[in-house]
């Protein structure tokens, strides 16, 4: 997971900002790769989903805080049943979403309980 | 000296007992597990596929060692399942650990031997010092058709071997390899399901390619089976690589940290991969590892590998990602009608 | 800056309209407005659209164009402009035309809403409504809509203690409203069983958690204050036009079951109008899903934060309680054309301040109040209307 730093104030951005809303023209940004650690903030389980990820439901959808600070939006690799608010967890490479059965398969990063 | 700089492997979690499938096609359990000597084999996640257990198997490589990956000059990843019949593996790989864009990368098939051939190339363009390291991975997503011999072995799972010769964990001191052209397994391009000749996938193919490239080792540097401390041999099943080290003459012990097939199934490209990494996670300065993959079609690659002190220094940790071991542990077990749905076998709405 | 008033109101019955086009709608509710209005085409100066998705509803952009001229004004030439915010397009378009007529720059000024959603399936509507959120950051990682909400769900109930029932109740409630509601999609009031057992959509939304796929148009003239009495002997003043804009995404928002741009779109319209929640006598607040109403309800102020499920419980929301919420049926019952509801929520307040309300009106009605959220909280436009 590659995002960006501001060096002047600290703060972390995922999916990566190249200017600083909190410094702005005073912060100095550069590339960062995270640790894809994280905790899970909230979190629902999906059981009607968008047709083209209508075979992973029931999926679990979850807002992450990264360990260096900036939230996201993913998935929850997991017994749908043991997701917890305030479970840790760390990123894995997956496939997010395929266009079909001919189109391109596009993948990224979800996240798995920590044991 | 060119050799292994760090490995890392990935299993996903999901197995399916021999007896489930044997259920379904009314098959007896007891005879396929006493013929094949396998037990349960993996099966990939839903959102999992060739190309995400490569990327697993490159980071748990990364892990362990601290190799800056924009110095990694070339991406060979060997499968029988890339998810595209054009678009590399090897580019999402290389993108996914940071080892673009300055690098070479194509994408091998050489059904189960195609990792095996990623190491051999790696290890030319390591020697000829075209570049510093190169990334070479054998991994699958393997699919046997229903009711067939294979679905029982067909597994998911694969491995990373970063070759470099800048202080290798293992070095490799010769490679060579047998070729022919033998029909004794093959998918033609489109069909989702391999086909294979039976009973002539065992002496013509996998046993005359074994014996051949292994023969073909010991005689170009004068080694024999009592020299090496372990051995690791492509296990489409337990029996082949069981029969084969013993005519060659090892001993079980020289080949069981490598013999992981019985709870993890056939991986195919990812076989002798597996093998050599279950093996590299057990293994002492000093030891000697002697490898021979097998790919239909057919061929063999045959590696004579010194394991040095780079292996217990402070340069490799070997703890800091799951080893094979610790990947097979705390599986979860699918039905078939999941293990279907995980493997596109359910026939669904176009 | 000159006062403003509601002079026209005009609403087409919402529900699965499959004999009706999106040309029919419209036409519809704009005649209904004119009518309402006993105003000729001929008087309007501009024309302010809200529409989500008639892109991907039906394969239609270039909405005001099109409603100018199916509503007989393209030979007039009036300024026609679509104005879009995901489910607060009408909030914004009402917002648009108040300020048009405010500023001086005209002086008739038509707000419209309009929605089509069941041309399509509903994959491709719901994939439409995702759009509301931030496609590449939410949705591409398997968000649904209803999925972002019960996130918003999960985190206030992990906060504040909300039981499962307290929430079934806002819709409970609104389908007791919606019965009384003759626009209303569902005429039929609802037991807290029904909400209860129905199908788990994200946990823990339930299908009646959710606002429905709707068709529907509505339309309001607004014109400056001083010339209301033209047209209509119950002219409703716009008090207060207040809009507010967050992070689009869920994750980067302050407090993710807070919504901060109603908290301030709240508060400038309280400030516009001088004055405070106690001054409002009932109000349309943006329930696409159950939760929605409970934080609604919170951040513009009726209650305090993490109090709204027991508020609810207890009646206060309900048409003989303290402050009524959602009369029309909110978006649960009345439906949910989505760049329409905006405009309804201002129709219903403008009727209950007329009087004419009928079973659903609240006694005595002076001050009125709306609130239109877009996503899942990036863009919120809040109202208040009073009687002249």
């Amino acid at each position: 997971m590659v995002g960006t730093k501001c060096e002047t104030c600290g703060r972390h951005f995922f999916p990566p900002r190249t200017f600083c809303p909190d410094c702005r023209r005073a912060g100095k940004i550069v590339e960062h790769q995270f640790t894809g650690s994280g905790t899970v903030v909230t979190f629902t389980v999906i059981h009607t989903a968008a047709e083209a990820y209508s075979m992973l439901t029931p999926y679990v959808l979850a807002i992450v805080k990264l360990d260096e600070g900036p939230q996201i939006t993913t998935q929850i690799v997991c017994d749908p049943t043991k997701a917890k608010i305030g479970m840790k967890v760390k990123s894995v490479f997956r496939k997010i979403v395929t266009d079909g059965e001919s189109g391109i398969i596009h993948y990224g990063t979800k996240f798995v309980p920590v044991e | 000296m060119v050799g292994i700089i760090t490995y890392g492997a990935y299993i996903p979690r999901y197995r399916i007992k021999v007896e489930e499938i044997t259920r379904v096609w009314g098959a007896n359990a007891a005879d396929i597990k006493g013929g094949l000597g396998v037990f349960e084999k993996s099966v990939p996640d839903l959102d999992e596929d060739a190309a995400t257990i490569a990327v697993e198997a490159a980071r748990n490589a990364l892990k362990r060692r601290n190799v800056d990956p924009e110095k990694i000059g070339a991406v060979y990843v060997g499968s029988e399942s890339h998810p595209y019949a054009v678009k590399p593996t090897a580019c999402t790989v290389g993108e996914a650990i940071g080892a673009t864009p300055n690098m070479t990368a194509a994408d091998y098939e050489f059904a189960c031997k195609a990792g095996t051939a990623a190491i051999q190339t790696c290890m030319g363009l390591v020697k000829s010092g075209m570049i510093p390291y190169g990334l070479a991975i054998g991994a699958d997503v393997s699919q046997g058709a229903p009711s067939d011999a294979l679905e029982y072995t067909a597994a998911a799972g694969g491995a990373a071997f970063i070759i470099g010769n800048d202080n290798p964990v293992a070095t490799i001191n010769h490679t060579c390899s047998f070729t022919s052209d033998t029909p004794d397994f093959w998918r033609r391009e489109g069909q989702a399901f391999p086909r294979h000749g039976g009973r002539f996938t065992g002496d013509p193919g996998y046993f005359k390619h074994v014996k051949g490239a292994s023969n073909l080792l010991f005689k170009e540097i004068g080694t024999s089976p009592k020299d090496y401390t372990y051995a690791i041999f492509h296990q489409p099943n337990a029996k082949f690589p069981q029969k084969v080290a013993k005519d060659l003459g090892f001993k079980s012990e020289q080949i069981k940290p490598g013999l992981i097939v019985p709870w993890l199934g056939n991986t195919y490209s990812g076989a002798s991969p597996i093998g050599l990494a279950a093996t590299l996670d057990i293994a002492k300065p000093g030891d000697r590892i002697f490898v021979c993959s097998f790919g239909s079609g057919a061929g063999s690659d045959a590696f004579d590998i010194t394991v040095t002190d780079a292996i217990t220094s402070k340069d490799f940790h070997r703890d800091a990602a799951p080893g094979v071991m610790q990947l097979l542990k705390d599986p979860i077990y699918l039905d078939y009608a999941l293990y279907a749905k995980h493997k596109g076998k359910i026939v669904m709405q176009k | 800056m000159r006062d403003v008033a509601v002079i026209g109101i005009g609403c087409t019955k919402f529900g699965e309209k499959w004999e009706s086009s999106f040309r029919d709608i419209f036409v519809e509710a704009g005649t209904r407005a004119l009518e309402d209005a006993r105003m000729s085409g001929e008087k309007i100066d501009a024309m302010y659209v809200g529409n989500m998705s008639a892109g991907r509803f039906i394969g239609q952009e270039h909405i005001g164009a099109l409603i100018a001229d199916y509503a007989g004004m393209a030979s007039r030439h009036i300024p026609a402009t679509r104005v879009e915010a995901a489910c607060a397009s009408g909030g914004l378009a009402f917002r648009q035309a108040v300020i048009a007529v405010a500023s001086g720059m005209e002086d008739i000024v038509v707000a419209a809403g309009v929605e089509k959603m069941t041309d399509v399936g509903s994959d491709e509507s719901t994939d439409t409504l995702t759009g509301a959120a931030d496609r590449e950051w939410e949705g591409f990682m398997g968000a649904t809509f209803p999925g972002l909400y019960a996130m918003i769900a999960q985190d206030y109930i992990h906060k504040y203690g909300m039981t499962r029932e307290q929430l079934a109740q806002v819709a409970v409630k609104n389908h007791y409203n919606g019965a009384r509601n003759p626009i209303a999609q569902f005429q039929s009031e609802i037991t807290l069983d029904t909400v209860m057992k129905s199908t788990m959509v994200a946990e823990p939304l339930r299908l009646f958690d959710c606002s429905p796929v709707t068709d529907g148009a509505a339309a309001v003239i607004v014109a400056p204050l001083d010339r209301a009495k033209e047209f209509t002997d119950t002219p409703i003043k716009v008090l207060a036009t207040a809009q507010a804009s967050d992070s689009i995404a869920l994750h980067d928002r302050r407090d993710i079951s807070t919504l901060d741009a109603t908290v301030a779109a709240g508060q400038r319209a309280f400030k516009m109008a001088h004055l405070t929640t106690k001054d409002i006598d009932m109000v349309e607040v943006h329930d696409c899903f159950s939760i929605a109403e409970i934080c609604a309800i919170e951040d513009l102020g009726f209650c305090k934060k993490g109090t709204a499920g027991k508020f609810t419980a207890d009646g206060e929301t309900a048409l003989g309680g303290k402050i009524p919420v959602n009369t029309s049926g909110g978006l649960k019952a009345c439906g949910h054309p989505v760049g329409a509801t905006g405009i309804k929520q201002v129709y219903e307040i403008v009727q209950q301040l007329r009087g004419e309300a009928g079973k659903r009106q609240v006694d005595g009605a002076k001050i009125g109040m709306t609130h239109n959220v877009g996503g899942t909280g990036a863009t919120v436009a809040c109202h208040i209307l009073g009687r002249v």
